[in-house]
């Protein structure tokens, strides 16, 4: 049975100060270092995320926050990320 | 006699382990608000509480067993005893940021299942505080099962009740390592319980206003945050024109009265000149620049300091991707401006082979503080110190302007080198960013106190050697009368003949006897320069001020740009292609290194003479 499911959205598409919990990570977007470096950094299903910098025009990374810490991204493993917004 | 029980600070990037075992041992590490501060091993000794002496080694930080890069790869092979010639530690004490458990108790965990005795030091207590948590360290100790020991390791507390509970677990053979079998590598799986455990040993927690945001709102702006990367440059440049002037007037005069003082003590003769044209005129025209030296480290200090680095890593990370490197190179590249030295040893963060390698290669044409003597000698002579608009001297402005070629080039470099001889997979950029923490005032100083001593231990060896093998080559044989004794000593010969190669960039006899000379270090060209006109005119005194008369009436401003240009991209020092070797394990990278660079340096230095000449400033 399926619930309407909550609105998912990647990391690099929440709003600037936007927060959520991580939904799922879609790891074979991903290339084996990054993924594992991305789980040693605290990335995991359940954990509150919150996008502080966008990536901007140009592409470049995103900084965001993944549970207490402050990390910077790539725009396409930012993007592998999906988080349930929390409403606020 | 058994040797002293091996102790191994471990614990994630930037949990305090170096400022720790500065705390524990009296040593000097380096210490840094950015992950990969540390990346070798460095042993200490301390004494427990009992009296025991202990061998302590600070590690490198890493997130787990499982190494991305060659310094964590130090750290694994030290835990597991697989380092050549270093015996398996007897206890480790793990380093943990107290205000993020959540993240730093997963490798606590994974090092616990190692099997070797240890303590927790529970780091960072005071941001911890500052952030609002109320932590239960008995309650941690509970969870986790081994001695738990709350430490501000800048403050220097915790520092006794950690020294005795690491007397209690060093027992001998009491040490089992259990790798191969119980040591999980399950990251989520540890990450799962981590959080857990960080929950039951925290009291409570209050938001209180994070000034890192705050500051990052700015800082990593699209629009201020590059501006301000590029105004703290710019302001780095100015101060260190603007503020060193007063302080290198005293030692000029300082310098100058020692001549006096010498010249009037030794009697003429081989060793009057000597001392006189060869040591004063020679380090003393290099010793007059340690103020800009000190200013240029202490803004790079603070900026280490200040959590800004991988901020700047941040923001560079679009443009570093154009070339095919990304922002984590940034990094050792803005420790380079410091010295190319420890920037190429910082390489060893970069996770991927080839993306270190191109980092290496580049490194060398970050403006470091050996070029300074260089291009405040030169600027100074052929610039006036006058302001072009408020606050923006055109010697700051000229000099800021060889920075962005020396950066230019190096972009130019890595985009060509990335797609010929380091092509290969283009790297990701993924990075801990750490809170923003003001400098701490002690190792600051202590950290510019470290520097003088370098730069005056540098002006005291290679420096004062290299000068005085020139002073002897320049002094022999004797020129009959009427003859220059420039021209006809062995190094004049030897001049003539780099001269030949160098003439058609414009370099006159003067930079073609100090280049050679140069390649021992950058600020040798200045001693090289004064000591030869020193010898070439006995009865001037050996002050600065006629070395910039001189370079005046002798160069034209396009030999002088040329010059300039040259030391740009030139890779004139020893140290640097030496590490180079050992970085890349052989001479095949470090020969490449020389040749492409020296290929620019003629390029470069020759497109600015001829330009010059043709806009009629030869
Ligand atoms: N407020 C506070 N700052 C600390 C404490 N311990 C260390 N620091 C600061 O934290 C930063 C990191 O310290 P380091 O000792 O360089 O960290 P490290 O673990 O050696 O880092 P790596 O060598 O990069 O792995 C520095 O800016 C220190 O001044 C502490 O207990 N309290
Ligand atoms: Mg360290």
């Amino acid at each position: 049975m399926n619930l309407p499911a909550p609105s998912r959205v990647p990391l690099n598409a929440l709003p600037r100060m936007g927060a959520g919990v991580v939904a799922s990570v879609d790891w074979h977007a991903l290339t084996e270092p990054e993924a594992r470096r991305l789980r040693e950094l605290g990335l995991d299903e359940g954990v509150e995320v919150e996008l502080l910098r966008p990536s901007g025009l140009m592409g470049g990374p995103v900084a965001c926050r993944i549970g207490r810490m402050i990390v910077a991204l790539r725009r396409h493993v930012a993007g592998a990320i999906h988080v349930a917004p929390t409403a606020g | 006699m058994n040797p002293a029980p091996l102790v191994a600070l471990v614990g994630n990037p930037n949990a305090g382990k170096s400022a720790l075992f500065n705390a524990l041992t009296g040593a000097r590490q380096k210490v840094g608000n950015y992950p990969g501060v540390t990346v070798e091993r460095h042993a200490g000794r301390l004494a427990l509480a009992d009296g025991r002496p202990v061998e302590l080694l600070d590690l490198p930080g890493t997130y787990s067993l499982d190494p991305s890069s060659p310094d964590e790869a130090v750290t694994r092979d030290v835990l597991l005893g697989k380092q050549a010639g270093e015996r398996l530690p007897d206890a480790i004490v793990v380093v943990v940021d107290a205000a993020n458990l959540d993240n730093h108790l997963r490798f606590t965990l994974q090092l616990i299942a190692l099997g070797l005795p240890m303590v927790v030091a529970l780091n960072m207590f005071d941001l911890a505080e500052r952030d609002g948590l109320v932590l239960d360290p008995e309650a941690l100790e509970r969870e986790l099962g081994v001695p738990v020991v709350p430490t501000v390791a800048v403050r220097r507390r915790g520092l006794d009740a950690l020294k005795e509970r690491l007397a209690e677990v060093i027992s001998p053979g009491a040490r089992t390592l259990r790798e191969g079998h119980g040591v999980p590598h399950d990251i989520t799986v540890l990450q799962r319980r981590a959080r857990q455990i960080a929950l039951a040993a925290t009291v409570s927690e209050t938001a209180v206003r994070r000034w890192t945001h705050r500051i990052d709102a700015v800082a990593l702006h699209p629009v201020a945050g590059p501006v301000l990367l590029f105004g703290l440059m710019f302001v780095m440049f100015q101060a260190v024109f603007a503020w060193s002037e007063a302080p290198i007037g005293w030692i000029e005069g300082l310098m100058a009265w020692l001549g006096e003082q010498a010249g009037a003590l030794i009697p003429a003769g081989w060793l009057h000149s000597l001392v006189v044209d060869g040591v004063i005129a020679g380090v003393g025209a290099v010793v007059v620049f340690l103020p800009q030296i000190l200013i240029l480290f202490a803004f790079i200090l603070t900026l280490e300091a200040s959590g800004y680095m991988v901020r700047a890593a941040f923001l560079m990370d679009r443009l570093m991707a154009s070339v095919g490197l990304s922002g984590r190179a940034f990094i050792p590249l803005l420790s380079s401006f410091a010295c190319a030295v420890p920037g190429i040893m910082a390489t060893r963060t970069i996770a991927d082979d080839k993306d270190r390698l191109t980092t290496i290669l580049i490194a060398p044409l970050m403006t470091c503080s050996a070029r300074w003597p260089v291009y405040t000698m030169v600027i100074g002579a052929f610039f006036p110190n006058r302001q072009v608009l408020p606050f923006v001297g055109l010697q700051g402005l000229v000099a800021f302007g060889l920075l962005i070629t020396g950066i230019l080039g190096a972009l130019a470099a890595a985009l060509i080198l990335r797609r010929t001889v380091t092509r290969g997979a283009t790297s990701g950029f993924m990075m801990e960013m750490p809170k923003y923490q003001w400098p701490q005032p002690r190792d600051l100083l202590l950290g510019l106190a470290q520097r003088a001593e370098v730069f005056l231990k540098r002006a005291g060896s290679i420096i004062l050697v290299t000068t005085i093998v020139l002073w002897a080559l320049l002094s022999f044989p004797k020129a009959p009368d009427g003859q220059s004794q420039v021209e006809y000593s062995i190094a004049g010969r030897i001049g003539s003949a780099i001269e030949v190669v160098v003439a058609p960039i414009g370099f006159n006899r003067d930079i073609s006897l100090a280049l050679l000379p140069a390649m021992s270090a950058r600020e040798v060209a200045v001693a090289a320069i004064g000591t030869v006109y020193a010898i070439d005119d006995p009865e001037g005194d050996a002050g600065q001020e006629t070395i910039r008369e001189k370079l005046q009436s002798r160069w034209s401003l396009a030999t002088a740009l040329a010059f300039l240009v040259w030391f740009v991209f030139a890779p004139q020092c020893i140290s640097t292609i030496a590490v180079t070797r050992r970085e890349t394990n052989g001479w095949k990278w470090p020969a490449f290194m020389v040749g492409y660079l020296f290929a620019l340096a003629y390029a470069g230095a020759g497109i600015t003479y001829w330009t010059a000449v043709a806009l009629g400033l030869g």
